[in-house]
């Protein structure tokens, strides 16, 4: 083909779908969830029609409208308006609009068609609309409407037969503006464009009932005032002793496996520099980061599976009043709760927070949620140095301190949130202004897709930048060979040794010993790197290769007040070096990034100093 | 009478958005998104904590709107469309 890409944007309201359509057609996997704003950014893809015709898909952040604006839904018209750097005015608008809130999405539809672009309206969701009785008489919403209505449904594998045939019929061409072509002042043109909607669905579409009975009867019980908290409170709950519970097992089973391979390496391969290497490096060290993958996948299932059910914009809701007196806002729920898996989509899901100070206010907390990398990191010093016992029968204390850990990041970014608020000077309203979508059940290929992209994304870090670290880990740690007639253990004399026991002076006083000052270094790359560095560390000097090995290795080198002071510094700790140039890339300024880096540092530093002085008097 | 007042459940019809302030963009905001003079809304849910944010049904869309923000929107009951 010849002939230059057909160039589609693709525009509609929040949660309509639109992401959903872009995959469907591209065969992307761009991700989507049951909530308003997931997607921030605009997304490029292409794909041929069924007769050859090439398009050029730009999939948009959804918007309630063009007048005031939220940084994503900025993307979305100056695209638009030709105004975004480096893009030029799409060829052709597909409007999608959820065929069950047509009443919401169509004046939006409106409004985007006195831009005077070619555009085509996707009705999407028409399995949702089918379902609930909804009848739409298509033929006469495009003659209303003036531009062409196909029938989608974004989650079906031939879900955009419509649009792809109308994709290859159509030669875009401007519509008649179906009102007035001029723009009368705000407030007027507002009641036009509603009245207009009123008008179009009274004469198109039938509508037994305005809501989903379904949602109606979920929302009874979990937007209650008593009963709603305690759900909420109860799913979190299950959320983290699942983690543990579930992921625990299947850890165990890859660190005997690793062992296993490990031991069987070793006797191939000839005593020498290659031979530690193996053992004592990339076994050891990956080996024991590789382990934690099933209860990242667990934390990961559970967070795919609420993003998908539409719960999550109802736990904003029950808890706005609560993040409101700690200076966030209900709408930093979803972002914090995405740091849960990794600071990075957190701080970039802030985009969908309207309003700049509360999305700040979001950023510079969002780091303090504990993230999937962090999860290494407890498991193993939980292991190590809390018993399994059970509590009132049903919990176990290694769930419980885990949770502990978890609630101490949340704390903590409650009572920065809280500094905050008093210190800044601007006391303005700010709007919340949030929809709360249809409840929709999870599928499980979604899942599953979300769930082998962060497996991936784990075992990436794994072979590129863990591995890396750890072969350096390795090296300082083997050379140079002690002197003949040295006494002490050979790691001593080594690099590692030096490096560590200088950084060991500013860490004493938290009761870190080297080998744990040490592997705080690579630990700022990515934070599991921590538990590789130990394990080749102690590996080097001596010891099995495995997560239960470097467990007992810990146990036997360090008492539990320090065990705990370090899981108290990994709960504040400023790390990672991708989530700081996140902040700078989103903030724009350097000096978030130096405010951020500041006060965590002298939060982590302080709490784990008060948790080693007070701990090592009582155990 | 403002949304605020209405109690939970109930269903009224909005009357007008008044602005809190000069060019007031929550109030352009809620316009935007359907609070517009004849339109059916109701009370669905109350927050646990000094009953804010207020969820509220317009059309078939269900929106969170802080206390301040529904206290812009005043509404009359009555009559009104399911």
């Amino acid at each position: 083909m010849s002939q230059a890409p057909l160039r589609v944007a693709l525009v509609g309201n929040p949660n309509c779908g639109k992401t959903a359509l872009f995959n469907l057609l591209t065969g992307a996997r761009q991700k989507v969830a049951n909530y308003a704003g997931v997607t921030v950014e605009r997304k490029e893809g292409r794909f041929d029609t069924p007769t050859g015709r090439r398009v050029q898909l730009l999939d948009l952040p959804g918007a309630y409208s063009f007048e005031s604006t939220s940084p994503d839904e900025r993307v979305t018209r100056d695209v638009l308006l030709g105004r975004y750097p480096g893009e030029a005015v799409p060829d052709l608008i597909v409007c999608v609009a959820d065929a069950t809130n047509l009443r919401l999405h169509l004046r939006f539809v409106l409004e985007v068609q006195q831009m005077g672009l070619p555009i085509v309206l996707a009705l999407n969701m028409m399995d949702a609309a089918k379902r609930r009785g909804i009848v739409v008489d298509v033929a006469e919403l495009a003659r209303r409407l003036g531009m062409p209505v196909v029938e989608t449904i974004a989650v079906r594998r031939d879900g955009a037969h419509g649009l792809l045939g109308l994709l290859d019929t159509h030669a875009p061409s401007v519509p008649e503006p179906a009102g007035d072509a001029q723009q009368p002042p705000s407030a007027q043109r507002h009641a036009d464009l509603h009245a207009e909607v009123r008008a179009i669905l009274r004469a198109a579409v039938t509508m037994p009932r305005a809501t989903d009975a379904r949602d109606d009867a979920i929302d009874r019980w979990t937007l209650d005032p008593v009963a709603g908290p305690l759900i909420l409170a109860a799913v979190m709950f299950l959320v983290f002793q699942g983690v543990y519970s579930f992921g625990k097992p299947m850890t165990d089973a890859i660190g005997d496996a690793f062992d296993w391979l490990g031991a069987l390496a070793a006797g191939w391969l000839p005593a020498g520099p290659l031979h530690s290497l193996i053992t004592n490096g990339v076994f050891s060290g990956l080996g024991t980061v590789l382990g934690f993958l099933p209860e990242i996948l667990v934390l990961f299932l559970f967070i795919l599976v609420l993003e998908e059910s539409g719960y999550l914009p109802r736990a904003a809701f029950l808890l706005d009043r609560m993040m409101v007196s700690v200076g966030l806002t209900g709408r930093s729920f979803i972002p914090l709760l995405s740091s849960f898996a990794c600071a990075i989509p957190g701080v970039m899901g802030t985009r969908s927070i309207t309003d700049p100070r509360d999305r700040l206010a979001t950023i510079l907390v969002a780091p303090l949620m504990t993230c999937s990398a962090r999860l290494p990191v407890y498991a193993l010093l939980i292991g190590a140095f809390i018993p399994h016992r059970p509590v009132l029968g049903v919990f176990n204390l290694q769930g419980i301190v885990l949770f502990a850990l978890y609630v101490a990041g949340i704390a903590g970014a409650m009572a920065v949130g809280w500094v905050m608020k008093h210190l800044r000077r601007d006391r303005s309203e700010h709007a919340l202004l949030m929809e709360l979508p249809s409840y929709r059940m999870p599928k499980a290929r979604d899942i599953a897709l979300g769930l082998w992209e962060r497996g991936m994304i784990f075992l990436k870090r794994l072979t590129g930048v863990i591995l890396a670290l750890t072969v350096l880990m390795w090296f300082i740690s083997t050379f140079p060979a002690p002197p003949a007639g040295a006494t002490g253990p050979a790691i001593d004399y080594s690099i590692a040794g030096y490096i560590g026991r200088a950084l060991q002076y500013p860490f004493a006083p938290l009761g870190f010993n080297w080998q744990i000052s040490l592997s705080l270094i690579p630990a700022f790359a990515a934070r599991e790197t921590a538990v590789a560095a130990l394990a080749t560390v102690y590996s080097v000097a001596g010891g099995d290769t495995d997560v239960v090995s470097l467990g007992h290795a810990l146990a036997s080198n360090i008492p539990l007040a320090s065990a705990l002071s370090l899981m108290v510094w990994f709960a504040f700790a400023p790390q990672c070096m991708s989530t700081l140039a996140v902040i700078r890339r989103e903030t724009r300024s350097w000096r978030n990034v130096a405010i951020s880096f500041g006060y965590m540092f002298v939060v982590a530093y302080l709490a784990a100093l008060v948790t080693y002085q007070i701990a090592r008097h009582f155990v | 009478m403002r949304l605020t007042d209405l109690p939970q459940g109930a269903s009224a019809l909005v009357e007008t958005v008044e602005d809190a302030h000069a060019s007031d963009p929550i109030a352009q905001r809620l316009r935007d998104l359907g609070f517009v003079c004849g339109e059916p809304v109701r009370v669905v849910a109350r927050a646990p904590w000094g009953a804010d944010p207020l969820l509220i049904q317009i059309g078939s869309t269900r929106f969170a709107l802080r206390r301040a923000e529904a206290q812009r929107v005043s509404v009359q009951t009555g009559q009104t469309a399911s």
